[in-house]
């Protein structure tokens, strides 16, 4: 294996895995306000780049408006997701809460397909495909653009969770009860989260989907972002940042090293092995509150 | 109306403690046994094989799945793997020889201890965290069984069930399939029905419940929890060797994918969580209600001319799925058996609405 090509793997590897993290940091913005994981999530990033398709194709919008445009969409529908549905579950066990956002997923890679088309849209970003030449290194121009995106996302949200409104956020993860009792209104704060992540989940719907096309497999982003998710400690946004580059990496190098040995095949199965290492030796994650019940 | 009772006064502790406690309830299990019995006989063979023998053998895997999600309050989303470890196992045992009656043992023993030992790791953590390393079960089982040839049966990774027999019947044509999936259903469903009257299912419910709780008065949630996984991973291996023999007849992985652990999900939680008869009732909406709604979907299309895409067609199951999932949670979390049990209710009193029931 010469080293050049490791190289590649692993810088590629590093910018995917921060496009991974952005969608990682939606399901922990949730997690850490309303204490619910949102398995919706990669059906949420599907949602919001066929939106983008639909506001540039049909409706014949340039690219700069079509994507704002997307994103004020799916915040509404973020807030309404919360408002209609996750609300009224409060006060249910995890269980079905989990069942509910898992419906949520099944039926968005539904709807949408069914009425968008399920074929393969093209979601041009005005990225040229050449790569860019660093040295020796040849690397995905789409990719290098996407996870720096996605970092810069990520920083900004670091920055909002010292904000005013943040620290509401926080004040709600904490205890809702006393921060109801201290003039919090929690219910919008879980409604803008909501929001929030439906936006990340946009955005990181069409970063991929100008590398890889729209479609309803957006939506199997889910368990990389999941994977991420858990590692990082399912409520910590630097966490969800470290572990998007130790997930992506990881995949990128199982790739490139153990697919000639097995066949093919292992760029799926890696997020899972890292979930259930991660629950075996450290089910709290790397960053994450040491909260968990054990039994 | 039918089986109108002012309210439900028992005389004798026997009484009460029957399984089924009214007459009316009797007759109607008793009824429907003899139908579905008599079925292959009454209704054309398309149906019985189209409908019927998947009816039967997925309320098996619906049944295993609602001991743990309704029965222990565990959730699982690798149960389509579990199935598939079973029918796997049980295939290749009757491959080297074994006769059916033991490779479903096999397959049930297979499935139970790999499913104990994900079980095991997942069960140290609970709730969101259970959910995820179920999932991850799925990824990785299905990754195994299509990266080895030798589980997965060679280059077109199909693998034939050998003709065998159950109890000295050989397992072929349309009949035989359809009674031996429906005695070993029938055997489960009263395993399912009697396991809460036993300590086992009241210590599962007192674990569900709230497990600190069931520490408390002597039952140990952990152990409880995994006895819950064993037992379920059991069943669904044996649904497996079943599924493979009976219906599918020739197994590959791409029937044991994350779509059918939805499926399984779905089913259980539309039927009812924790109810037996809600097992089948969620399996027949969820396995029936597709075929309907693109068939009234075909014949408004030819009636009135509309034409529907093709993509649209095509995606409505999961939109079903999801709308089903979704739509039962937020109005009637208990599901069909639920639905079932109040217009139970309402007419054993009937008309008198505020009589003790």
């Amino acid at each position: 294996m010469d080293l050049l090509l490791l190289l590649e793997l692993a810088v590629n590897g590093v910018f995917v895995g921060l496009m991974y993290a952005l969608l990682a940091a939606g399901i922990v913005l949730i997690y850490k306000t309303s204490g619910t994981a949102n398995l919706a999530q990669g059906a949420l990033a599907m949602t919001g780049a066929y939106a983008v398709v639909v506001a540039a194709g049909p409706l014949g919008l340039p690219m700069w408006v079509a994507i704002p445009l997307a994103l004020v969409f799916m915040f509404a529908f973020g807030v309404a997701l919360e408002r209609v549905a996750l609300r009224r579950m409060i006060g249910q066990p995890v269980i079905m809460v989990i069942m509910l956002t898992i419906g949520l997923e099944i039926f968005l890679r539904g709807v949408i397909p069914g009425f968008f088309g399920a074929a393969v849209k093209r979601l041009d970003l005005g990225i040229s495909n050449a790569p860019i030449f660093l040295g020796e290194l040849f690397l995905n121009r789409a990719i290098l653009i996407g996870g720096t995106i996605s970092l810069a996302l990520i920083g900004l949200s670091i920055l909002f969770f010292n904000s005013r409104f943040g620290i509401i956020m926080r004040a709600v993860s904490d205890n809702q009860t006393a921060s109801w009792s201290v003039g919090i209104r929690v219910e919008r704060a879980i409604a803008v989260a909501w929001g929030l992540s439906a936006c990340m989940a946009t955005t990181s719907g069409v970063l991929w989907g100008a590398t890889q096309g729209v479609d309803w497999s957006l939506s199997l982003l889910l368990v990389k972002a999941l994977a991420i998710a858990i590692l990082g400690g399912l409520d910590s946004i630097v966490g969800v940042l470290i572990a998007g580059i130790i997930v992506g990496l990881a995949e990128s190098l199982a790739t490139g090293i153990l697919d000639p040995i097995v066949g093919g095949g292992t760029r799926d199965v890696v997020a899972s092995v890292i979930i259930l290492l991660t629950l075996l030796l450290r089910p709290h994650g790397l960053f994450g509150r040491e909260h968990i019940e054990r039994v | 109306m039918f089986f109108r009772r002012a309210g439900i006064s028992f005389t004798r502790y026997q009484d009460e403690r029957q399984l089924w406690r009214l007459p009316f309830d009797r007759w109607t299990v008793g009824i429907i046994f003899a139908l579905l019995l008599a079925a292959p006989f009454l209704i054309d063979r398309l149906y019985v094989v189209g409908y019927l023998l998947p009816l039967v053998i997925w309320a098996m895997a619906a049944m295993g799945l609602n001991l743990l999600m309704g029965g222990a309050g565990q959730i699982h989303l690798g149960y389509g793997a579990v199935i598939g470890i079973g029918a796997y196992a049980s295939v290749h045992a009757m491959r080297a020889g074994v006769p059916f009656e033991f490779a479903m043992l096999i397959g049930g023993f297979a499935a139970a201890m790999i499913g104990v030992v994900f079980g095991a790791a997942a069960l140290r953590v609970k709730g969101l965290y259970l959910a995820m390393a179920t999932l991850a079960m799925q990824y990785i089982v299905d990754f195994v069984i299509v990266q080895f040839p030798i589980i997965s049966g060679g280059s077109q990774a199909a693998l034939t069930v050998p003709r065998t027999t159950f109890l000295g019947f050989a397992i072929e044509g349309d009949r035989v399939p359809y009674y031996v999936a429906l005695t070993l259903c029938a055997v489960l469903t009263l395993f399912m029905l009697n396991v809460k009257r036993t300590s086992f299912g009241r210590a599962l419910a007192a674990v569900r419940e709230k497990d600190y709780a069931a520490s408390i008065i002597g039952v140990d949630p952990f152990r409880y929890k995994l006895l819950a996984f064993w037992v379920s991973s059991f069943i669904g291996g044996m649904t497996g060797a079943v599924l493979a023999v009976c219906y599918y007849r020739t197994i590959s992985p791409d029937q044991f994918h994350l779509d059918l652990s939805i499926q399984l999900v779905a089913m259980v939680i539309v039927g009812g969580l924790g109810s037996v008869l809600g097992g089948f009732l969620g399996v027949a909406l969820i396995l029936f209600a597709p075929i309907v709604l693109n068939q009234l979907i075909g014949l408004a299309a030819d009636q009135f001319g509309l034409a529907i895409p093709i993509d649209l067609r095509a995606h409505l199951p999961l939109m079903l799925y999801g709308g089903l999932i979704m739509g039962f949670l937020l109005m009637e979390p208990l599901g069909l058996a639920k639905v079932y049990g109040n217009i139970r209710n309402y007419f054993l009193v009937w008309p008198f609405r505020h009589a003790r029931q």
